[in-house]
This record gives C-alpha cells, sequence and structure tokens, in this order.
C-alpha cells in the first residue's frame, strides 16, 4: 500500500467538511477522493466505489455546452487544471443518469507541493440551478 | 544504532523537580550507528548536552530538523560544536515554499532573539544547509534516511533512519488524526504511514490525553490514543510517547502509562514513554 502525499490526505481531510461537491485527482487523472455532496452528482457512494479511474468517473455525467452539445474532455477545468498546471473556471450543464440537465460551476486547480512536486488536482463544483 | 533521549519535552523546556523523570528539556535525539556516524533528530534544549555524552569531538555531525518551531530549534545557538572551527556541520530541515533553511534559521540565530549571527561563527563554510522535501533519501555515514512531509502547521518532515536491518521512525510533531473522526483511516491514507510502517522504534508525539485533544485540534499534536492506533496501524514493534505536555509532571505521565497498561492488555507493540537519558538499542 502507497501512502498518499501529505497535501492530498489533507486536501481529503478538508473536503470530507465541505458542504459543496469537491473531487480530488491524481496526476493520472484517477479520482482518488469524492466528498458526500459530490456523491449527488455522480449517483455514487465513494465508499461503496473508491477510487475510479477517469474512464469511469468522467462518463457519470455527460457535460454539455450552452447549446447542450458536449463537452469535449479537454474543455473541462479539472483536465485543464491537471493537463496545463493552472487555474481553470467554467460554468457547464451536466446531464445525469435522469437525463435532466443541471447547471453547474465549475472551479479547478492544481496540487503542487514543495520541491515542484506534481500532486493532482481538485475541482469544486457549485450547482447553479437547471 | 543506539538512540539517547536527550530531550523529551513539547513546546517548552519545563525543568523542575516535577519534570526530572521524563524531563524538561526540548525534543533532541541522538543516534548513533556502529560505524560512529552520528545523527541529531532535532536541536531542542536538550542538544546543549550532546557534547558530555561523546567521548571525543566528532569530525563531523548532522543535526536533522523536523521543523523550525521554538522548542525544536532552540539548542542550536548552544551546541558546543557550532564554534567549533574542526567540525563540520550539516543542518537538514524542511524546505518552505518561500525561504531557504538558512535564511529561516538566520531569524532566531541573530540579533535580537541571539547574540551571534552565523555568518560570525568560526569559519562558518563548515555549515552545510539542506532543505529537504517529501519522500527524499540520502546517506549519511552508514544510515539510510528517509523524509516525508507530515501533519503540522507549516512545512514538518518526519524521518525514517536506518542502518542494517534495523530502523527508527521520528514523528515528533505529528497529528495525523487531524478530521478524521474514526482515527486512522487505512495506511495509505494517514499521514507518516510510509515513513514509520514497520519501525523497530516509533518516537511518536503523544502530547494530549484524548480528553485534552479535544481542546487543541489543529495544533499539531496527537493523544496517547492516536499514538497507540498510529503504531498499531504501521506495525510498529516499539512505541515511545514523546514531545510530552508542559503542564504533564512525572507523577501524571506515570499515571498516563499505568492507565493505559490497564485499558489496554495485549497491544502488538511494547510501549515505553521517553525519559530523558534514556538509551535505546534498536534492532
Ligand atoms: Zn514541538
Ligand atoms: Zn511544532
Amino acid at each position: 500500500m502507497s501512502q498518499k502525499e501529505i497535501e492530498l490526505i489533507l486536501m481529503r481531510q478538508l473536503a470530507s467538511y465541505l458542504a459543496m461537491p469537491v473531487f480530488l485527482v491524481d496526476t493520472d487523472g484517477t479520482l482518488i477522493y469524492y466528498n458526500d455532496p459530490a456523491e449527488r452528482l455522480l449517483g455514487r457512494r465513494f465508499d461503496e466505489t473508491g477510487e475510479m479511474p477517469v474512464q469511469e468517473w468522467s462518463t457519470a455525467f455527460t457535460p454539455v455546452d450552452e447549446a447542450g452539445a458536449p463537452l469535449p474532455p479537454d474543455a473541462l477545468p479539472l483536465v485543464i487544471a491537471l493537463s496545463e498546471g493552472r487555474p481553470a473556471h467554467r460554468r457547464f450543464g451536466i446531464r445525469g443518469l435522469d437525463n435532466a440537465v443541471r447547471q453547474i460551476e465549475v472551479t479547478a486547480f492544481p496540487l503542487l507541493g514543495q520541491g515542484d512536486r506534481h500532486l493532482g488536482a481538485v475541482a469544486l463544483f457549485w450547482e447553479v440551478g437547471t | 544504532m543506539k538512540a539517547v533521549f536527550l530531550g523529551t519535552r513539547g513546546s517548552l523546556a519545563s525543568p523542575g523537580p516535577e519534570t526530572a523523570r521524563y524531563g524538561g528539556n526540548t525534543s533532541c535525539v541522538a543516534v548513533q550507528g556502529v560505524g560512529g556516524t552520528v545523527l541529531v533528530l532535532d536541536a531542542g534544549t536538550g542538544l546543549r548536552r550532546l557534547g558530555a555524552l561523546l567521548s571525543a569531538p566528532l569530525p563531523r555531525v548532522d543535526l536533522l530538523l523536523t521543523h523550525l518551531h521554538l522548542d525544536h530549534i532552540q539548542g542550536l545557538g548552544f551546541f558546543p560544536a557550532l564554534y567549533d572551527p574542526e567540525v563540520e556541520i550539516h543542518l537538514w530541515g524542511p524546505a518552505s515554499a518561500t525561504q531557504c533553511l538558512r535564511t529561516r534559521l538566520t531569524r532566531y540565530l541573530s540579533p535580537p532573539l541571539f547574540p551571534v549571527h552565523l555568518r560570525d561563527l568560526p569559519r562558518p563554510e563548515r555549515l552545510s544547509f539542506h532543505d529537504v522535501v517529501s519522500s527524499e533519501e540520502f546517506s549519511v555515514g552508514e544510515f539510510r534516511v528517509r523524509t516525508a512531509f507530515v501533519c503540522h502547521p507549516g512545512p514538518t518532515v518526519g524521518y525514517r533512519i536506518a542502518a542494517d536491518s534495523a530502523s527508527l521512525a521520528y514523528l515528533p510533531d505529528h497529528e495525523p488524526a487531524l478530521g478524521v473522526p474514526n482515527f486512522p483511516l487505512a495506511g495509505d491514507w494517514t499521514s507518516g504511514f510510509a515513513l514509520a510502517r514497520g519501525a523497530d522504534l516509533l518516537v511518536h508525539d503523544a502530547q494530549y490525553t484524548l480528553e485534552e485533544y479535544k481542546d487543541h485540534v489543529g495544533w499539531g499534536h496527537s493523544a496517547w490514543e492516536h499514538a497507540f492506533a498510529f503504531a498499531e496501524l504501521v506495525g510498529a514493534k516499539q512505541l515511545v510517547p514523546f514531545h510530552h505536555d508542559p503542564a504533564h509532571d512525572d507523577a501524571f505521565l506515570d499515571g498516563l502509562l499505568a492507565r493505559y497498561s490497564r485499558e489496554r492488555p495485549g497491544l502488538p507493540f511494547s510501549v515505553t514513554p521517553a525519559t530523558e537519558g534514556a538509551v535505546f538499542e534498536v534492532g
């Protein structure tokens, strides 16, 4: 069992107390933690799923733009934060398993540790209505 | 290897007849290898007594600082080797995002906090500063040293010292239970796990009782219960509760040990709280 870096551990601990959905991914994009509020978006509990590879979690909901057209992955803030190493923000819709589209604001930022360690990225989701 | 406890107290030197046995000096542990290498873990007020312990002056001393809280560096200015032009000194400590280790230590080793400037020491070029980050490995003499950032306010590292098959993990200021209601989580989500895994000797923060911890969440320290749970999680062979709270005198610490021995029979590791002057043969 390899141990997560302290910054990821502390981020998880903070997220577990927050009321807005928080997603935490490692450098590969694997979803290593999501908090209780995020379970509503994914429709699954972290305690049940554990870690999820990017292919799995990114298809749990379909991101769509203002016109309802699917958004490519590289337009998503979390992907930008991870691949380009910079903060990113965007408003878009997500079509859940119930086929309803919810409007959300997403802010994502990379986690850079001391000694230039790339640790992953964090995304905060904010539901703004349907 | 041999670990000699020169300072066991947390936060503030607490000398007095009521703390004489567990000790009043702040964090400092000397680790001596069979080849004669000496590593010093933290430079609390206990560091002053290192000289008296050595039969002859060493050509080189490595001071491994976990962090720069005053109780871990206050002994530096009173370390005789600092003024001995023949001794090579290596200072290891956590990197920070803003200033290097040398600059941060100079804040303490300069007026008005201390009368002598680092640059005014004899042959200051014999001092080397090493900013360490997480998961770093280096060798000093016969020792292999590994570092990891751990849960404590400000950049703080823990150290794992290994020689041959013996290992010692040193986590004097550590709050792995922060934000974990049912401590511990699995090892991969626990601060310090990789560093302390399977250690022969685990020197770990045990500043509070569980009752006291409730009023000190986020201060960076552990309750004895957390130290027990952590030791069990990592599979340590011997736990040394360390960094005693200044308010915990000898009678109180004796009482704690008696209470936990009663309440927790059959622990998979032995428990020996740190006392000043204690010597542990590791491995
Ligand atoms: Zn301390
Ligand atoms: Zn501290």
